[in-house]
């Protein structure tokens, strides 16, 4: 009776030790938590630079999770693409559309009660699902993978070179179509915004 | 090893903050600052699904991860094209009063 | 560099502490010294700077605080702690703060994959000069931080034009870049560096700079350089009599100090990047046997393309604001891009590899004079218009003799 007593509180304490976080969940917190925070200033801040501030704050938060999921070449093209050209041209169309800068009214509309029900409503269901699916447990390491005719380099380098490769092979009519899209974009923005004089 | 619901987790969050400024900012240009927002959500899911996955070789995530972000970087600059041209003919970006199509 | 690591795990590891603990320390006390290179470096910049620009000018410079002048820097530095730090009004704190701490940190995260010797390197990544390039678009924000948030008209045209600056000259500079990554194959620095050995009969000459390879690309790069540091000829900021100095009017005291530290630092280790990637770095005769004289070699060379700038900066004018958005737009990228494509070309067309070599090199050789032909005779021809219309009589300055009329 003792002993199922004695074997039962083991377990209980067994079940309830706190565990030591590794080191990368300890890093994930500390990016995400300022990716969250800067997520939400985005949403509230009356100062609508304060708001593209934290976007950049949140774009450089997302690179680091890039770097955590060792897809570096994403994280460096996230920084040059988005920190580097997007919010800069924000901020450029923030300055040249100077009206609601100094809030002293809400950022938010009529709509807002409405919306943020409905965003937390949102939010829980989509957590709720994504927690309580058995996803696999396991992180294989990528250099168990087979890089095909780059695997006599290092893990890092053959992923680049088998991107550069898959771009030009298999995905080269989206990379083509890209560059199309990126031309007509590029076209169409001087068209719409230049001075009709 | 970070579990894979961590990371799905915080890209629901942001995706929401993202919808959220879409949906109820008044400024045009906080709506395309929450459409970056919801992009950047379905980029952490694409790559950690990637990593998470089984034919990580495929690099299928990553490629299309790729494809988003120049994709939002072209919608970018159209959008913001676009709101300067209104700012111009109309001088005002809130959303409130831009209601000409309004019925 | 790496016993050194080591050592420091084994000495954390022997406290008891776990073993990521102490990866986590002894990385972070490795990027603390990296990251205090910096500062110091400043002041041998400084000092550099003022004493070559003065014996271009026919002064001395400063020579009454130590020896040399040697002190001076230090003095500057605390004469700028000491003044007060204004704060304009409705000027938005935060990012007015933030703005000069920014600007540095950008610069100070190159310190990360420059390589001084064989081996020595802070972090050999995998994409290191894709790495170099989303550094700058740090200073850009920064820039326009600072332009913004100091609630000035002028400050705000001002952090413009220096955006404008910095990123049309941001596309020579990657696509110069792309010449020595495409030839090697990788973009680790590292290897960049050790793929530029002359190997003859096994013996490590280290001649085998990619300066002479391609010599257009090397020039590009060093133009695009001068600009994103903004230098001379591109120093539209620095100049007093441009728009009231530029975007950090309204800075003062420490702040003002960052920005300008956070330009010293940046002409520097973009002129370390250009050693590194187009003249060997590291290598250098008989760098196997003796390590030691890579980090020799590589100061030299980076504190001779350092004097080479301040040289630039003593001699030649300014140019104006047109005139270096159409430099960058209309024969910079044009000329990179068809080195570029002519390199990709020559990579694969050729088979041998010597052959390679010939046809990179000759592309470059040609593709620059031809560039250089075309500019000149276009700015003669502009002289040549200018003077007969205001007068044939008066010929000073022009290039032809006086044929009559």
């Amino acid at each position: 009776m003792i002993e199922q007593l004695n074997q039962l509180i083991e377990q209980l304490l067994i079940q309830t030790a706190p565990t030591v976080p590794s080191i990368q969940q300890v890093v994930f917190v500390m990016l995400a938590i300022p990716a969250a925070v800067a997520a939400l200033m985005v949403v509230l801040a009356r100062n609508l630079f304060h708001s593209a501030l934290a976007l950049v704050g949140t774009l450089f938060a997302v690179a680091g999770i890039y770097a955590l999921l060792e897809a570096e070449f994403l994280a460096v093209s996230q920084i040059l693409v988005y920190v580097g050209a997007i919010s800069t041209l924000i901020t450029f169309a923030i300055m040249l559309t100077r009206g609601m800068m100094y809030g002293a009214t809400s950022p938010l509309n009529r709509q807002a009660g409405t919306a943020i029900m409905i965003m937390g409503l949102l939010f829980a269901v989509l957590s709720g699902l994504v927690a309580s699916m058995p996803w696999p447990e396991n992180l294989v390491a990528l250099e168990t993978f087979s890089w095909g005719i780059f695997s006599n380099r290092i893990t890092g380098e053959a992923i680049i070179a088998s991107l550069g490769q898959k771009f030009l092979t298999t995905y080269l009519v989206p990379f083509e179509l890209m560059a199309v899209l990126l031309l007509v974009a590029l076209a169409g923005a001087i068209l719409l915004a230049r001075d009709r004089q | 090893m970070v579990p894979l619901s961590w990371y799905l987790v915080l890209a629901a969050f942001i995706f929401c903050c993202g919808l959220l400024a879409a949906l109820a900012r008044r400024n045009a240009i906080a709506v395309l600052m929450g459409i970056e927002l919801m992009l950047n959500a379905v980029n952490i899911n694409l790559v950690a699904f990637w990593r998470y996955g089984a034919a990580v070789e495929q690099l299928d995530g990553l490629l299309f991860a790729l494809f988003v972000i120049a994709i939002a970087a072209a919608e970018a600059a159209v959008g913001l094209a676009l709101i300067i041209s209104v700012y111009r003919s109309r001088k005002t970006v809130n959303l409130d009063e831009l209601t000409l199509l309004q019925g | 560099m790496e016993q050194w690591s080591e050592s420091l795990f084994n000495l954390l590891g022997g406290l008891g502490l776990p073993q990521e603990v102490s990866t986590i320390i002894a990385l972070a006390v490795g990027a603390l010294v990296l990251a205090s290179v910096a500062p110091v470096l400043a002041l041998v910049l400084i000092w550099i700077t003022r004493k070559v620009i003065s014996r271009m000018q026919d002064r001395i410079g400063p020579n009454r605080i130590g020896p040399f002048g040697l002190l001076q820097t230090v003095a500057d530095a605390l004469k700028l702690l000491s003044k007060e730090d204004i704060r304009p009004a409705n000027a938005d704190f935060l990012s007015y703060a933030l703005a000069p701490i920014l600007s540095v940190f950008g610069v100070i995260l190159t310190v990360a994959v420059v390589a001084i010797a064989p081996g020595w390197i802070g972090a050999d990544l995998n994409i290191g000069v894709l790495y170099l390039v989303a550094l700058g678009s740090i200073g850009i924000m920064a820039a326009l931080m600072a332009g913004w948030s100091s609630n000035n008209k002028y400050a705000l045209l001002a952090g413009f034009r220096v955006v404008a600056q910095l990123l049309s000259y941001e596309i020579p500079m990657v696509l110069a870049m792309l010449g020595p990554v495409l030839w090697v194959g990788s973009m680790r620095l590292g290897l960049i560096t050790e793929a530029q050995s002359l190997n003859i009969f096994g013996f490590n000459l280290g001649l085998g700079w990619f300066v002479i390879l391609m010599p257009g690309m090397a020039l590009i790069y060093l133009i695009s350089a001068l600009a994103e540091s903004e230098q001379t000829p591109f120093d539209l900021l620095e100049a007093e009599s441009e728009l009231i100095a530029g975007f950090h009017i309204e800075y003062s005291g420490m702040k003002f100090a960052m920005f300008f530290l956070a330009q010293f630092l940046n002409t520097f280790f973009l002129g370390a990047i250009g050693v590194m990637l187009f003249f060997g770095g590291w290598q250098g005769p008989f760098v196997d046997q003796l390590p030691i004289l890579g980090v020799f070699y590589f100061l030299i060379k980076a504190f001779a393309f350092y004097v080479l700038v301040m040289w630039i900066k003593g001699t030649f004018p300014r140019v104006r604001v047109d005139q270096m958005m159409s430099f960058a737009w209309k024969v910079l990228v044009p000329l990179v891009l068809s080195l570029i494509l002519w390199q990709m070309l020559a990579m694969k067309l050729f088979g041998p590899v010597w052959l390679q070599y010939v046809a990179v090199l000759a592309g470059n050789v040609i593709a620059i004079g031809i560039v250089v032909n075309v500019l000149t005779s276009h700015f003669k021809q502009e002289q040549v218009r200018t003077k007969r219309a205001f007068g044939p009589k008066s010929l000073i300055g022009t290039m032809q003799p006086y044929a009559g009329d």
